[in-house]
């Protein structure tokens, strides 16, 4: 191996790079923008969910009820209907998910302390935000039994319940640091699947194997470049995290620039193997697709977590790296893990970036079939 | 010019064909995407992994911990025997919820005194830990509840939310994920064939034995995009034959009216597609382009998170989207039936959107080929 055909192979590449400055614009404006989004736009809290509400009884009871909805930041009360057939169009419609009906007899109910019914029409299509709403509705009526009992009976067990690390449960906090793994594997797929099989679908690869640069010097050389625009992607994503969204990043930020390294390094090893396995680029970017970019946005842990899933699943998940970068990251921002913590995802990383690497340099054939 | 489009058609076919692991790639790609997403992408909350450290060890701490077991949302995975082992599991991530019962616990319950629990939710994952925290709390308020004396029972238990789902009564989340994957399969499918196929006639060439052929740029853009629209109906009859009949999706509505929506849906994917392909230059600025535009427009789109959750500015960008039309009519002729009557709007703005966005990509295609 010779640094300088490393060099040289490096060179040819930055220089193919820098000649296309739309792919390199995009490669640092992708993971800007999908941050700013996900920063900015998407939001897994869920609140102002649209309620409706058909008041029959139009009590000072009822209308303090309604207002407690309206008062929590969970609901907001979109309209008034005046009958049952009313309700039909909004839920069908999707303008309204919740619908609350307040029958004749509820104030006469509660004044003559029976038991007073309240019915909740709940539209279970998005089951997550539905699930989320019946939480809230219960802590309202909760809340509100007490308040108009008037009553100072204290529950006879009060729980205590504390939140750890993400104490005001911001759903943003959670997101970030799992999506910046997420960009880092769809934009290192992208960069590198389709660099080997461009060669070949251009025909400039029989020139590269008329030279007389070895395998593995041609495979570092390509990584090369790619690895310093994902680096300097994840230094971009670490510091609009921190200093645009105000996620704590609790742990040492070297530790989880080493780590990101790793990472990188497998990512762009794999989409390397994938761009030599393929030959063409339109199978190329398919495959680069299903094992990186679906991987890492679904087997992740990202957002939905492993232990829900069935378990051939969940033992798919120990071969997808962005599963455990995703772990990385969020305990070092976090929880301020430390590498003591962090030990079996930094030596997986580290095995699944020597496999792919030796697997790439196995697969290549320098040579014309 | 019907002879021109149809051997263009023929030819792409005959390509796209000719090398067999393009031909399983378009077919197992969207079939893995429907098998993943449907087993995991659920928010459910069940099985939450809980440390039990119960100083008490009588009859009312057990009875508390058999609640919570039952209720299937809880399962004890540890009983560590000191405080300070609470802390290093849910550090590790072992697990995600901890509750502690005091001493006396039973004893205090017994004479009526009121006691506490400890409740510890790891928040990371602030969803998860939010539904946790409504479960642990309303179990044990019921349980408080029971242990009460009758005359105090009375008092409290006058207000009854009787709560009814409609559409998706068992709350399966993957009833509402798996309509929603055929307009994610079929957008990305199809952008990338398109983007891809155009691009990849001028990066090898091909595309000036193309022009000097008597074919116009309309005909080169119909045989370009049929092909990729008939993937995309082919893909959309796949995910939901298997969301059907593997995943147990309810299928309300009529099935001619999701034929229908998809045609109107896919105007403006093929436009997209082609739009990508006139400012592209290479299959990979074509690959790059398409995930630029996919992956937000994915995500502000409705797909994983309510629109009314964004700040009202994103909310006004979805109305940009064909994802968020064509996701609110596929959820509704699933999981709602409903039918046109209640779905024109979004199919008429997904129409107006599709002609439009398809008639601006046509004619920088025309131009960029002239």
């Amino acid at each position: 191996m010779k640094l300088l055909r490393i060099k040289a192979i490096a060179k040819k590449e930055w220089i193919q790079i820098r000649r296309d400055p739309f792919s390199l614009a995009m490669a640092f404006l992708m993971p800007a923008i999908l941050l700013f989004i996900y920063g900015y736009a998407i939001t897994f809290d869920i609140d102002r969910i649209s309620t409706i509400v058909y008041d029959q009884d139009k009590s000072s009871l009822s209308r303090e009820l309604v207002a407690e909805f309206r008062e929590s930041r969970y609901f907001r009360i979109i309209s008034y209907v005046e009958q049952y057939g009313d309700i039909d169009p909004y839920l069908d419609g999707g303008r309204a998910r919740v619908a609350l009906v307040i029958p004749y007899d509820f104030s006469k109910n509660v004044r003559t302390g029976r038991n007073a019914q309240i019915e909740v029409l709940l539209d279970g299509g998005d089951s997550n935000t539905a699930t989320i709403a019946q939480g809230y509705i219960l802590a309202i009526s909760e809340r509100y039994g007490q308040r108009i009992k008037g009553s100072t009976i204290t529950p006879l067990i009060d729980s205590r319940s504390r939140v750890w690390y993400n104490t005001e449960l911001k759903s943003r906090n959670f997101i970030i640091p799992g999506i910046i793994a997420v960009i880092m594997a769809v934009i290192i797929a992208i960069l590198t699947s389709l660099t080997i099989a461009k060669e070949w679908d251009r025909g400039t690869m029989e020139q590269l194997i008329s030279t007389p640069v070895k395998k593995p010097e041609l495979i570092i050389g390509k990584l090369i470049p790619y690895f310093l625009i994902g680096f300097i992607d994840t230094v971009l994503s670490i510091l609009m995290s921190t200093l645009l969204f105000d996620v704590p990043l609790r742990g040492s930020i070297s530790l989880l620039l080493v780590l990101s390294s790793i990472f990188l390094f497998g990512g762009l090893s794999f989409g390397i193997l994938v761009s030599i396995v393929a030959r063409t680029q339109l199978d190329a970017s398919q495959i680069a697709m299903l094992s990186s970019f679906l991987p890492a946005f679904l087997l992740s842990g990202f957002i939905f977590s492993i232990s829900n899933m069935p378990k051939p699943l969940q033992i798919i998940t120990y071969f997808i790296p962005a599963r455990y970068l995703v772990t990385i990251l969020k305990g070092i921002f976090l929880k301020g893990s430390g590498l003591k913590l962090l030990i079996f995802e930094t030596l997986l990383l580290t095995l699944f970036a020597v496999v792919v690497f030796a697997a790439a340099n196995r697969k290549f054939h320098k040579r014309i079939d | 010019m019907y002879e021109r489009v149809k051997n263009l058609v023929i030819k792409e076919f005959i390509h796209a064909f000719r090398i067999k692991r393009t031909v399983i790639f378009l077919f197992i790609t969207p079939l893995i995407q429907l098998l993943i997403f449907g087993y995991v992408a659920t928010m459910d909350v069940n099985n939450i992994s809980t440390v039990l450290y119960d100083l008490d060890k009588s009859f009312e701490s057990r009875e508390l911990v058999r609640r919570l077991e039952s209720s299937g949302y809880f399962t004890i995975t540890y009983t560590p025997r000191s405080a300070v082992e609470i802390r290093e599991l849910i550090d590790r991530g072992k697990a995600l919820c901890a509750i502690q019962i005091n001493r006396d616990f039973g004893k205090d319950l017994k004479r009526g005194i009121p006691t506490e629990i400890q409740v510890i939710v790891d928040g990371t994952d602030s969803n998860t830990a939010l539904i946790a925290m409504a479960y642990v709390n309303t179990i044990i308020a019921k349980y408080s509840k029971d242990m009460m004396g009758q005359r105090i029972k009375a008092m409290l238990s006058t207000i009854d939310f009787r709560t009814r789902v409609w559409y998706n009564p068992d709350l399966r989340s993957r009833n509402y994920m798996v309509p929603g994957v055929i307009a994610l399969i079929i957008m990305l499918t199809c952008l990338i064939l398109t983007s891809m196929s155009v691009v990849r006639e001028r990066e090898v060439g091909t595309m000036e034995q193309l022009m000097v052929t008597p074919i116009t740029p309309i005909e080169l853009m119909l045989g370009k995009t049929i092909p990729a629209g008939a993937i995309g109906f082919f893909d959309m009859s796949l995910v939901t034959f298997f969301g059907v009949f593997w995943f147990d999706v309810p299928i309300k509505g009529a099935i001619l009216l999701l034929v229908l929506c998809t045609g109107v849906y896919l105007l403006s994917v093929l436009g997209i597609g082609l739009f990508i392909s006139t400012i592209s230059k290479t299959q990979q600025q074509a690959l790059m382009a398409t995930f630029f535009f996919f992956q937000p427009a994915i995500l502000l789109s409705g797909f994983a998170t309510p629109i009314e959750t964004m700040p009202e500015i994103f909310q006004y960008i979805t109305y940009l989207s064909p994802l968020r039309y064509f996701l609110i009519i596929v959820r509704g002729i699933f999981l709602k039936g409903v039918g046109i009557s209640i779905l024109w709007p979004q199919i008429a703005a997904l129409f107006v959107l599709g002609i439009a966005i398809l008639s601006l990509s046509a004619l920088r295609f025309k131009k960029r080929l002239g």
